[in-house]
């Protein structure tokens, strides 16, 4: 492997940081500084995530040894086929999401506060990209509070007082959460004595009997389950995401919760490994029902909201408990499919926002009675709605429906039949609360007539939007591509790997 | 904020005192207990104890907005600096020993940590200040 790339893990955390003081102290001089430095910045990460995806995709590894310290002493970065994918998703979306944002925060932030926004901003995929890469787990911790604490800022820095509110709960629970999570990581330092990922699943084993490491999975497990808004724990989330400015539901209901999701997966997988898992305690089953019961009580709660983004808010809580499905399942089909559904929902969730703000952004209007005959006015935004829509639902051939087809395959093959039925009646549930926002759009009577028509958004916005929706479609087309990454993935975190 | 001279007297005699020690301990991280978080917090209690007793305005001019951010700013970038040249002397991130082998000078490694160390110092000194300011003042005076 060459230098460069070698050396990349590292550079893909401190540039984007320096880049993002850079905006800080620059934009104090002049604001309109601030914007370009963030999109150059994530820009950056996105083409460092594609070289680091492409050096890791015929099954190596990268290790890197921050200061020359090879663990226990030193924190290691860790690139495999699983993290590179997730970082390859979340920071195309983050991309596209400050593309977007360029006209997008016009809407909810005030231009003095542009500046800090974009910082906060550029900070939290920063933080991401650490909780992707880290090996260790109370590096991961503090790259998660880094990013929890930008998203608690982001969330409270509308101009609509309630976003205060709203950003308010997600930092208590959020805190409470991180509190669980750092909890059970002191737990398993007391039993093995070492804090990097490979390491305590080498020394595991030996403590799977102790109290404490039943403990310690425990106090993880509930703090990440509020973290990614896992079903009964999702309270702060219908409020954060319909709050909060339009682009930054965007980025926290595409790239945070993804992230959030993949470091639980990781956890559960690199650190205590399915072995401990189904064999310790019945978990999984646990986790079986649980997400069974989000994904219907989602939907279901989603279908009866009248604000477009705090219905599909509720709808990320059912998708949720799609990802959380494949871990309950466990097997090669439900997994690859539960990852392939971190970036499924990812897309089209991205999309499905983009078009809610754009829609504010025109008209103002939140409420779905108030979109009636919108087709007629936007009818670009709302074919993308409608693709992102029908991926939802999980209709072929959109990357929607691979995923759930490689769940439903999964649950199928462990004999989880009842659980194939649960998503199954998700999708039809799914279709019920898009077929609402569909129907008013399209089928509806224009009523304000004094708004005129020709309400397309600015192409800054519109080009984002296109792109999702257009991956919606070829993603599902050509799900082979996808899947020479997700497949070893999967097979690498039944592995224990 | 009444006048009250034991308290004003006795701050402004302490507060060298409390700076000197957080220096101290700054310093002192490389080959001790220390280093630039807990002399950081010391320096930044200075700064409290100079609020308590002389009140907002003073503590706001003498260590203005721009200035805290610029202090912020600078002690990452002096703490990414260094980590960065290790990097051009072909070591991983904040490996120091790759610089001191390749200029040959001894003892380099542990004046790197020192570098690094005052960077967080820094920073950390910084954000407490600010983080203080902002629960005592009321309003934005100057939005960021």
């Amino acid at each position: 492997m060459n230098a460069v790339i070698s050396q990349l893990p590292p550079l893909l955390i401190v540039i984007p940081l320096l880049g993002a003081l850079a905006a800080l102290l620059l934009g104090k001089w002049n604001r309109a500084f601030a914007y370009p430095i963030s999109l150059a910045m994530i820009g950056f990460q996105f083409a460092v995530s594609l070289v680091l995806m492409e050096s890791v995709m015929d099954g190596d590894v990268i290790h890197y040894y921050l200061g020359g310290w090879p663990p226990p002493l030193g924190i290691e970065l860790v690139i495999d086929s699983f993290n590179s994918f997730v970082l390859v998703v979340i920071l195309a979306l983050a991309l596209l999401t400050a593309v977007w944002a360029h006209k997008g925060a016009d809407l909810d932030i005030v231009p003095e506060k542009k500046v800090s926004f974009f910082v906060v901003f550029q900070l939290l995929i920063t933080g991401l990209c650490g909780m992707a890469v880290t090996g260790d787990l109370f590096n991961l911790y503090v790259f998660l509070e880094i990013s929890s604490i930008a998203a608690y800022t982001l969330v409270a820095a509308g101009r609509n007082p309630r976003s205060l509110i709203a950003g308010f709960n997600y930092l208590i629970l959020g805190s409470i959460a991180a509190g669980f999570i750092v909890i059970g990581i002191g737990y398993l330092y007391i039993a093995t004595g070492t804090l990097n990922m490979g390491e305590l699943a080498v020394m595991l084993p030996a403590h799977y009997g102790q109290t404490t490491v039943y403990a310690a999975f425990l106090f993880m497990m509930i703090g990440f389950s509020i973290k990614v808004a896992f079903f009964p724990l999702h309270l702060w989330l219908p409020d954060a995401y319909t709050e909060a400015p339009a682009a930054v539901t965007i980025l926290i209901a595409t790239a945070t919760s993804k992230v959030t999701a993949y470091a639980m997966l990781r956890v559960i997988f690199s650190v205590f490994t399915l072995q401990y898992v189904t064999d310790s305690f019945p978990v999984t089953e646990l986790i079986l029902i649980i997400a069974a019961i989000a994904i219907i009580a989602g939907a279901v709660l989603a279908i009866a909201q009248d604000n477009l983004k705090r219905m599909l808010a509720y709808s990320s809580i059912s998708q949720m408990g799609y990802i959380m499905f494949a871990l309950g399942v466990a097997n090669q089909a439900a997994l690859a499919g539960g990852i392939l559904h971190i970036m499924a929902h990812a897309v089209m969730k991205g999309c499905l926002f983009m078009v809610a703000g754009m829609i504010i952004y025109r008209t103002g209007f939140t409420a779905i009675r108030q979109l009636s005959g919108l087709s007629r006015r936007m009818p670009v935004a709302c074919a993308a709605f409608a693709i992102a829509g029908a991926s939802m639902i999980g209709v072929p051939p959109t990357i929607g429906f691979m995923s759930k087809y490689y769940l439903v395959l999964g649950a199928v093959e462990a004999g989880e039949y009842l659980a194939a039925a649960v998503l199954l009646a998700g999708s039809l549930l799914a279709a019920v609360y898009i077929w609402q926002v569909i129907e008013v759009m399209y089928f509806g009577d224009i009523h304000d007539e004094d708004l005129g028509g020709g309400l397309e958004a600015p192409a800054s916005m519109m080009v984002p939007v296109i792109i999702l929706a257009a991956s919606c479609l070829l993603l599902g087309i050509f799900v082979e591509l996808p899947l020479e990454v997700v497949g070893p993935a999967a097979a690498m975190l039944l592995g224990g790997g | 904020m009444r006048e009250n001279v034991v308290v004003r007297t006795v701050s402004r005699l302490f507060v060298p005192f409390i700076q000197l020690f957080a220096l101290y301990v700054i310093v002192h991280g490389a080959s001790g207990p220390g280093g630039g978080f807990q002399g950081g917090v010391i320096f930044a209690t200075s700064f409290i104890l100079l609020l308590i007793a002389f009140g907002l305005p003073c503590v706001r001019g003498r260590f203005g907005r721009s200035w805290i951010r610029a202090y912020a700013a600078g002690g990452i970038i002096i703490f990414a600096g260094v980590g960065l040249t290790c990097i051009l002397f072909s070591g991983n991130f904040l490996e120091y020993a790759a610089i001191e082998t390749a200029l040959g000078i001894p003892h380099l490694q542990t004046l790197m940590i020192d570098i690094v160390e005052a960077g967080i110092g820094i920073t950390v000194m910084a954000v407490m200040t600010s983080i203080i300011l902002d629960f005592v003042g009321k309003e934005e005076e100057e939005p960021l």
